[in-house]
């Protein structure tokens, strides 16, 4: 007898060993993509996940049962695979172009994007699957039972699905595939594929040549009757059997997980049209031999459901029994493994996914919360997948045989059958019609098959299962509408397969496909025509670039990656026309876009278009995040580049303003040079004189000496003056400011010019405010002013009788003391740089000043908070005027 | 016969003490104060050589040389040009006009003599 150690012992090792291929591919496959997982093989391996333990175990039940039945289940999948292969690619064309992530996806895809349709197909999809794994928990548990003896089914039940969710969640959303492909699982699932097949020839081999006496010996008793078993061969059931397994291979959310979601190439389904149904004739070669083999030795009583187990443990053979009771582990974990991911992955991208994006705050951008709110909604809806299996295997007692339980889940993906047909092949089919189909064929299911399931313990009672809902005859569930005397499960299919087909069909017929569900009904029925009819080859390289070109436009600009597709047609050696869409240019052009939109965004938006992979809703979720994050980063650019620009432009400014004053210093210094240089000339000039000719006269002696003083004098004025300017300009000078009447400073200054005006005979005349008229100044230097211009409009006046009119005004807030000659005034030539500088009117003989003194003057002004200015007159003779605030004008 | 220097300058000090030097050196001068007027008096009466200040009234010294230049009567009269600013633009500025000498105020009242004895000498011959 095979100890429980040496058996949990076994399935640890083999759960690590499991655990270990999916961690080393998942490795291997980011650092370097594919690899030997590239294989049609284990692409068509991974397909047989369709052969769960209900297959192990439960169809060699079936053949004791009802005899050859139980290969319905693997025709109508061999039907498919052979002769419907390319409905499966066009599914697959179809998931890759559209970057389907699940069945509900695609559905929803289809009938214009629908939220409620994914809803529906996700329900019916959770309450489907919930059966089956019941199912797999169910035959592990029985299985463990037989070797372990009658321990606690529901215990070791409990045990079983909270390990498989364990090892599922370990599994599959150990990380976040942003494809939705899990390559470490898919090679895990390959590896139990074989480990099944091999496990299970082997019994067959044991039972058929070692308990029994090779094939002739086994068929030789047995009567055809019960080969054929109960069933009519070709009669109803058959036909509907066959027609529910040939519908599961594809509705089944695993095998479309796996079928399709899962495809790397898409010419891998050629291998698995002729390998996978060579491998359903693998698993079921000797399902009938072990059938009528256990039902030849076996006690009777015993139930044939585990004979694949019990046969070799009955003959003691533990390594035999090891190996069954592996291989029905492994049909079981690798279906619910596929299941739960697959479901769960429908349930968190389709339900918890858009409430939990509606609820999160638009503060919470980090692409991280998102992404760990995706994990853990995946693993919590893994938990409650399992979670309902288990109340479903607890409420259902376990005690239906297992067939019935997955062709329970069979009828209920069938549900998927019109709405998906319908979607990939009719173009009127509407939103309306997929809708009301599934609710409808969702109704009859619930009503005619799954809730009898329950045999009275569950929602419906035993005697509205037996005499209707309420007891209404019409009502009764296996026997709904009078429709009596049928099998319930062929009753089942009728009535919900049925109505839920013709209500697609009569719905979709009355109703009009809007503006996106007819986008998409073209885009996924004629998906080997679209993007300018390229021809149905297994290469859309000829779609693609043209696709890949628009995308580039759109995100580079027109004439970039006009330069852009050139340069690779020309790199490929095309004379005009785009690129060939090879991976090279690809390539290219991803590192292209990444630069504008960054790397997630451009990867998914590529591949998306070159149709190498399916995106996601976690890269969805992430070009959300990222062009959120690049608009933000490119406000704030723009602000930062303005802010820029408006700092260069002030320096612009200033430095232009330092250039000037530079120029001004420059100038200012040559022309100090110039000044300086000239009494200095004199001064040398005569000293040499001095000092070198003693026969100079006396007279010529003193007069040289009184010019060299004279100079001298000049000089040090000069020097006086340039540094009172430069200290007036840079603001050094304290000018202490008060209060005096503006009449009282003209006086005074009139005062100390009388001796000079009366010298030149100029007369002077003044027109004074009413006073006081209040200035805040200071005397001395405002008299400096005065006296300055004064003098200058008694040395310049040429007019026959020189006069000088001063008046004092106030106009609003000022006063001006405005200082008017007849001398016609500044003339026009120096009048524009009048206040220069060095400045001097082109009188002759007058080369006393240095041209500082109008400079100073207006500096000297400008320092009282007032100014200086040449005033203009009608007859275009000018004027100086001085202006001053009026301090007392708004008391 | 005394050389005659025509003398362009409008400081009078300037001219006060040049008159007085040259005249000790044998030298006839005449004074122009203003570019207009000294240009005129160069070209009908052209001296044995000029002494010519930049900074004039009405046209300044350069102005004045160039037209002196372009007149054949004055194209190779010897002239030395006085200026008070002494940066290197002036010297090739005066040399670009075509003056013969070119010397900074303040000078050296032996250079300046020494300079247009020479200047006159070399006209002479």
């Amino acid at each position: 007898m095979l100890s429980v150690n040496v058996l949990l012992a076994a399935c640890i090792g083999y759960v690590i060993l499991l655990f270990s291929i999916a961690f080393i591919v998942d490795r291997r496959t980011r650092k370097k993509p594919i690899g030997w997982l590239h294989s049609p093989v284990v692409y068509t391996l991974s397909i047989s996940v369709y052969c769960t333990s209900w297959t192990f175990y439960g169809a060699v039940g079936s053949a004791a049962r009802n005899g050859l039945e139980f290969i319905t289940i693997y025709l109508g999948p061999t039907l498919v695979f052979v002769g419907w292969w390319w409905l499966l690619r066009k599914l697959v064309r179809i998931g890759r172009a559209h970057k389907i992530t699940s069945i509900a996806d695609l559905i929803s895809s289809r009938y214009g994007k629908s939220p409620s349709l994914a809803v529906i197909v996700t329900v019916i999809a959770v309450i489907a699957t919930t059966p089956y794994i019941a199912l797999q928990l169910q035959s592990v548990t029985r299985s463990y039972q037989v070797i372990a003896g009658e321990a606690d089914g529901i215990t070791t039940a409990f045990w079983i699905a909270a390990g498989m969710a364990l090892f599922t969640i370990l599994f599959g959303t150990r990380n976040l595939d942003a494809n939705e492909r899990h390559h470490g699982v898919v090679a895990a699932i390959a590896v139990e594929a074989i480990v099944k097949l091999c496990a299970l020839l082997a019994v067959g081999i044991f039972a058929t040549y070692s308990v029994a006496d090779g094939l002739g010996d086994i068929f030789d008793d047995v009567t055809i009757e019960a080969i054929r078993g109960s069933g009519d061969i070709f009669g109803p059931r058959w036909a509907t059997l066959m027609f529910l397994s040939a519908t599961a291979i594809i509705c089944l959310p695993r095998q479309f997980q796996v079928t399709v979601v899962e495809n790397i190439e898409e010419r891998h389904l050629a291998t698995a049209s002729w390998l996978f149904p060579l491998y359903l004739f693998g698993m079921t070669l000797f399902i009938m031999p072990i059938a009528l083999v256990g039902l030849d030795v076996m006690p009777a009583g015993s139930n044939p459901d585990l004979y694949v187990l019990t046969l070799p443990l009955a003959k003691q053979q533990n390594e035999l029994v090891l190996l069954a009771f592996l291989g029905g582990f492994s049909s079981a974990t690798s279906m619910v493994i596929l299941a739960a991911i697959a479901v769960s992955t429908m349930v968190s991208n389709h339900i918890v996914m858009p409430v939990a994006l509606r609820l999160i705050p638009a503060s919470k951008e980090v692409s991280g919360d998102v992404r760990s709110l995706l994990l853990t909604s995946r693993r919590i809806s893994i938990g409650l997948i399992l979670a309902l299996g288990f109340l479903y295997f607890y409420v259902s007692g376990g005690s239906d045989a297992l067939a019935a339980i997955g062709l329970i889940a069979f009828v209920g993906v069938a549900q998927f059958l019109p709405s998906l047909l319908g979607g990939v092949f009719w173009r009127g089919a509407t939103r309306a019609g997929a809708i009301s189909g599934l609710l409808i064929g969702f109704v009859f299911w619930v009503y005619t098959l799954f809730l009898p399931s329950f045999g009275g313990d569950f929602i419906l009672s035993a005697d509205a299962i037996e005499y209707g809902l309420w007891g209404i005859e019409v009502l009764r569930p296996q026997a709904l509408f009078g429709l009596t005397d049928m099998d319930p499960l062929v009753h089942a299919v009728v009535w919900s397969v049925g109505c839920n087909a013709l209500a697609f069909i009569l719905i979709s017929g009355l109703t009009q496909n809007n503006a996106l569900e007819h986008l998409q009904s073209t885009l996924f029925v004629d998906v080997f025509r679209s993007a300018g009819g390229a021809p149905s080859s297994f290469s859309n390289a000829a779609a693609d670039s043209e696709d890949l070109f628009v995308l580039a436009q759109r995100i580079l600009g027109a004439e970039p990656a006009r330069k852009l597709f050139d340069e690779m047609a020309h790199a490929q050696g095309q004379e005009e026309g785009l690129p060939h869409a090879t991976d090279t240019v690809i390539a290219r052009l991803e590192r292209e876009l990444s630069g504008s939109i960054g790397a997630a965004s451009a990867h998914a938006m590529v591949t998306r278009i070159a149709g190498r992979q399916t995106v996601g809703m976690t890269e969805l979720i992430d070009i959300a995040d990222e062009t959120q994050q690049l608009i933000e980063t490119s406000r704030q650019l723009s602000e930062k580049s303005e802010e820029l620009q408006n700092t260069a432009k002030q320096l612009r400014i200033v430095n232009e303003r330092l250039r000037t004053l530079d120029a001004q210093k420059d100038d200012f210094l040559s022309q100090v040079s110039h000044e300086l240089r000239t009494p200095m000339t004199s001064i040398r000039s005569f000293s040499e004189i001095l000092m070198n000719d003693p026969d100079i006269s006396e007279t010529d002696k003193a007069r040289f000496v009184s010019i060299i003083q004279d100079e001298s004098l000049r000089l040090t004025r000069l020097l006086d003056e340039i540094l009172d300017i430069s200290r007036l300009e840079a603001g050094m000078s304290q000018i202490k400011l008060l209060q005096m009447d503006a009449n009282d400073a003209v006086q005074a200054a009139l005062d100390t010019v009388s001796g000079m005006t009366r010298t030149a005979g100029v007369r002077v005349k003044t027109d004074l405010d009413e006073g006081p008229v209040d200035i805040l100044v200071n005397d001395d230097r405002l008299r400096q002013v005065m006296i300055n211009v004064l003098s200058n409009a008694v040395k310049y006046n040429t007019a026959s009788e020189p006069e000088i009119f001063v008046r004092t005004k106030r106009v609003n807030n000022s006063v001006f003391i405005d200082i008017i000659d007849n001398g016609g005034g500044v003339p026009a030539d120096v009048s524009g740089s009048i206040f220069d500088k060095f400045t001097r009117g082109a009188h002759e003989g007058n080369n006393n000043g240095a041209g500082l003194g109008l400079a100073i003057s207006l500096a000297i002004m400008r320092a009282m908070n007032g100014n200086l200015t040449l005033e203009h007159m009608p007859d275009k003779t000018n004027f100086f005027r001085l202006s001053l605030e009026n301090p007392t004008a708004n008391l | 016969m005394a050389k005659r220097i025509l003398l362009v300058e409008d400081e009078p000090h300037i001219v006060e003490s040049l008159t007085f030097l040259l005249e000790k050196s044998g030298f006839e001068v005449s004074v122009e104060i203003n570019g207009r007027q000294a240009l005129n008096h160069a070209l009908s009466a052209p001296p044995d050589a000029l002494i010519l200040d930049v900074m004039l009234p009405e046209l300044d010294g350069y102005e004045v040389l160039r037209q002196l230049r372009d007149d054949a009567r004055t194209a190779k009269l010897p002239i030395l040009m006085l200026t008070a600013k002494g940066q290197r633009e002036d010297r090739e500025m005066a040399a670009r006009c075509g003056a013969d000498r070119f010397m900074t105020k303040p000078f050296a009242n032996a250079d300046l003599i020494a300079a247009v004895k020479e200047l006159a000498n070399v006209g002479q011959d």
